[in-house]
């Protein structure tokens, strides 16, 4: 800390607070607000209710949510894959800028450009992709590995290379080396980068919209549809069961991860 | 299994700078050879060559009667150990012992002995169960002494292992690395440091380097009594390096005729005259000098005198005195003719190091 004074310390905390609270918190709490009122007067909700979560217990919301995980998951783990692939090879070499530039492409343009590359690309034979589930997936996947890639590379660049040197002159082949030594060592990055890549896919909407097919409709959409329609009320309900799903599977990949920093 | 290891002309460069040129040297089965020079001298080049993490520009590396210098490092069969003691972060100090063990296949019911040795041999064995960051710092190079033993390897690379030791911890480890080579014979150990110290209670050999080039090679006592160079002179032990020109039958200091044998060399060249500060004596003798004491230092056990000579500062390391001369007095000094070892001009004289 650059004070040292408890009440210069605790100043610097309010002054925090009251910058924090306003421009992160407040929306939040207004969403949440939002799900549990029944309408909006002036600045204040009037009146209490459970009827939107209701809903989202009833219909098919909970079938959105669990396309929602179940695309996340997949794209994160392409994501995971392919980033920490990607470094291991371009580690040390020239193409490691090209690789990182590559990767970052697809966030850099609006991802609406990326949902109708992939449309295009995927959409006749033998590269049939349109329509399936799949699609989604394989567009989520782009739009995060970035993230998976630059934050394993950075790892990889402050890791030690006595560990694996160790280990080689002990016999371990490379793939004994990867398996054994260096993927632990990268255990606290890789667990970060996965709960990133799965919190940006789970709120993914822009590219989501042009791609996904009747049967495979993640909750942004819905919540989309639902404020789209002026249903604000059910929208924030949507948008916090999303948002908690979000916070519980961030929560138990940090678990992973301080188990890994602490061994 | 023969061991050993043999440079053969090894010429190493990093991007165009070479750091290590047409080194050759052999380390016999069984010897341990000490690897010492100054900083960026290339002694850990040398030992990255062996274990195979550069690869050399030109020559070759054996070990044993092996060519192994296109050979990945595991197919090298070598244990190393470095300063910074690499254990695997994420194992505890057993499970960091048998990972050699496990990639070289050996039967699992074998394993959990041959750890249980290598640690009871580093004086480990209560230990097995903690990770690296729950070990002090001597007590993790000892897991990484045993994870390196425990292969059996023949040949045993060590890079500065006790450098981040504090000196009391490092006089025990020393101790102990010795009674290790004792119950291993077969192994052949290139043990690199900048410690002399080290060196010289450790090795059967030394070797010394400079500007990575190899400058000097030899038993220890050959080495300090009999230097080759100037420089090997004044990195193993100190030394006083006086620059002198022969004469018939002995040799010239200024303007003072000195007996010192004076070998093959001719009259009239000039040479550096090698004495270790412990061979200098007070008071009148043989091959006296007078001088200006400059410098009075106690020691505990000894006396460290310097002594202003002509210009040239000779020390003379002495049992402590009674009486110190003040500074600024005249005293004599002097040496045994056998105590002096002439030495190929090129010194910078008057310097004495250590
Ligand atoms: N990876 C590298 N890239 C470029 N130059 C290097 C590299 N490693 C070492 N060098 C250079 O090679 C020379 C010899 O290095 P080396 O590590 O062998 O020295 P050393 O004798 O072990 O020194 P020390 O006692 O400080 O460990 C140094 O000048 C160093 O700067
Ligand atoms: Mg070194």
């Amino acid at each position: 800390m650059l004070v040292h004074s408890p009440r210069a310390r605790r100043a610097v905390q309010a002054a925090f607070f009251a910058l924090f609270l306003p421009v992160f918190a407040l929306p939040f709490l207004v969403i949440v607000t939002a799900s549990l009122a029944t309408g909006w007067s002036g600045a204040f909700p009037s009146g209490a209710t459970l009827d939107h979560y209701r809903a989202v217990a009833r219909g098919d919301a909970l079938d959105a949510l669990v396309t929602s995980v179940l695309t996340a998951l997949a794209a994160s783990a392409a994501a995971l894959v392919t980033g920490t692939w990607a470094a291991l090879a371009a580690r040390g070499t020239r193409a490691r800028r090209v690789v990182g530039v590559l990767f970052v492409l697809p966030v850099a343009v609006p991802s609406v450009v990326v949902g109708l590359a992939l449309l295009v690309a995927f959409s006749e034979p033998p590269f049939l992709l349109n329509g399936t589930p799949a699609i989604v997936v394989l567009a989520h996947a782009i739009l995060v590995t970035a993230f998976a890639y630059q934050s394993v590379a950075a790892a990889l660049d402050r890791l030690d290379p006595a560990c694996e040197q160790a280990a080689a002159s002990l016999g371990a082949s490379p793939l004994r080396v990867l398996v054994q030594v260096r993927l632990p060592l990268l255990l606290p990055s890789l667990s970060a980068a996965a709960g990133l890549c799965f919190a940006l896919s789970m709120g993914e909407l822009s590219a989501t919209m042009m791609l996904y097919p009747p049967d495979w409709l993640p909750l942004p959409v819905k919540v989309f549809a639902a404020t789209d329609r002026g249903a604000l009320f059910p929208g924030a309900a949507l948008a916090v069961v999303l948002m908690v799903t979000t916070l519980l599977a961030l929560t138990a990949v940090s678990r992973i991860r301080t188990r890994a920093a602490y061994r | 299994m023969t061991t050993g290891i043999r440079f053969d002309g090894v010429t190493v460069a990093y991007g165009g700078t070479t750091v290590l040129e047409s080194f050759g040297l052999t380390v016999e089965p069984g010897e341990v050879m000490a690897l010492l020079g100054p900083s960026g001298s290339g002694k850990t080049t040398a030992l990255r060559a062996v274990a195979g993490f550069v690869r050399p520009t030109a020559g070759r590396v054996f070990i044993g009667d092996r060519d192994v210098t296109a050979l990945p490092p595991h197919r090298r069969g070598i244990g190393m150990v470095v300063q910074q003691y690499a254990l695997f972060p994420h194992m505890k100090a057993g499970a960091n012992v048998a990972f050699g063990l496990k990639a070289h296949k050996v039967p699992r019911g074998e394993i959990a002995a041959r750890v249980a040795e290598a640690l009871e041999m580093t004086g480990m064995s209560a230990y097995a169960g903690r990770y690296p960051r729950e070990l002090s710092g001597g007590q993790q190079q000892r897991v990484a002494i045993a994870r390196a033993l425990a292969i059996r390897p023949g040949v045993l690379l060590l890079d500065e292992p006790l450098s981040a030791l504090d000196a009391r911890l490092r006089s025990g480890m020393l101790t102990e690395l010795a009674r290790l080579h004792r119950e291993l014979p077969d192994v052949s150990m290139l043990y690199v440091t900048h410690d002399q110290v080290e060196a010289l209670t450790l090795a059967d050999r030394i070797a010394v380097m400079d500007g990575g080039r190899l400058q000097d090679c030899g038993t220890p006592q050959d080495l300090y009594r009999r230097p080759g160079s100037a420089f090997t002179a004044s990195f193993i032990g100190s030394a006083n390096l006086l620059p002198v020109t022969v004469t018939d039958g002995g040799v010239r200091l200024g303007g003072t005729r000195l007996d010192v044998p004076a070998g093959g060399a001719a009259a009239g060249a000039s040479a550096t005259l090698c004495v270790r500060p412990h061979l200098v004596g007070l008071g009148a003798g043989p091959n006296a000098l007078r001088g200006t004491v400059t410098e009075v230092q106690w020691r505990g056990a000894t006396h460290r005198l310097g002594v202003d000579i002509a210009g040239h500062r000779v020390t003379a390391e002495l049992r402590e005195l009674r009486e110190t001369p003040p500074l600024g007095t005249e005293v004599t000094v002097h040496f045994a003719a056998h105590d002096a070892v002439l030495l190929p001009a090129g010194a910078d004289g008057g310097e004495a190091r250590g």
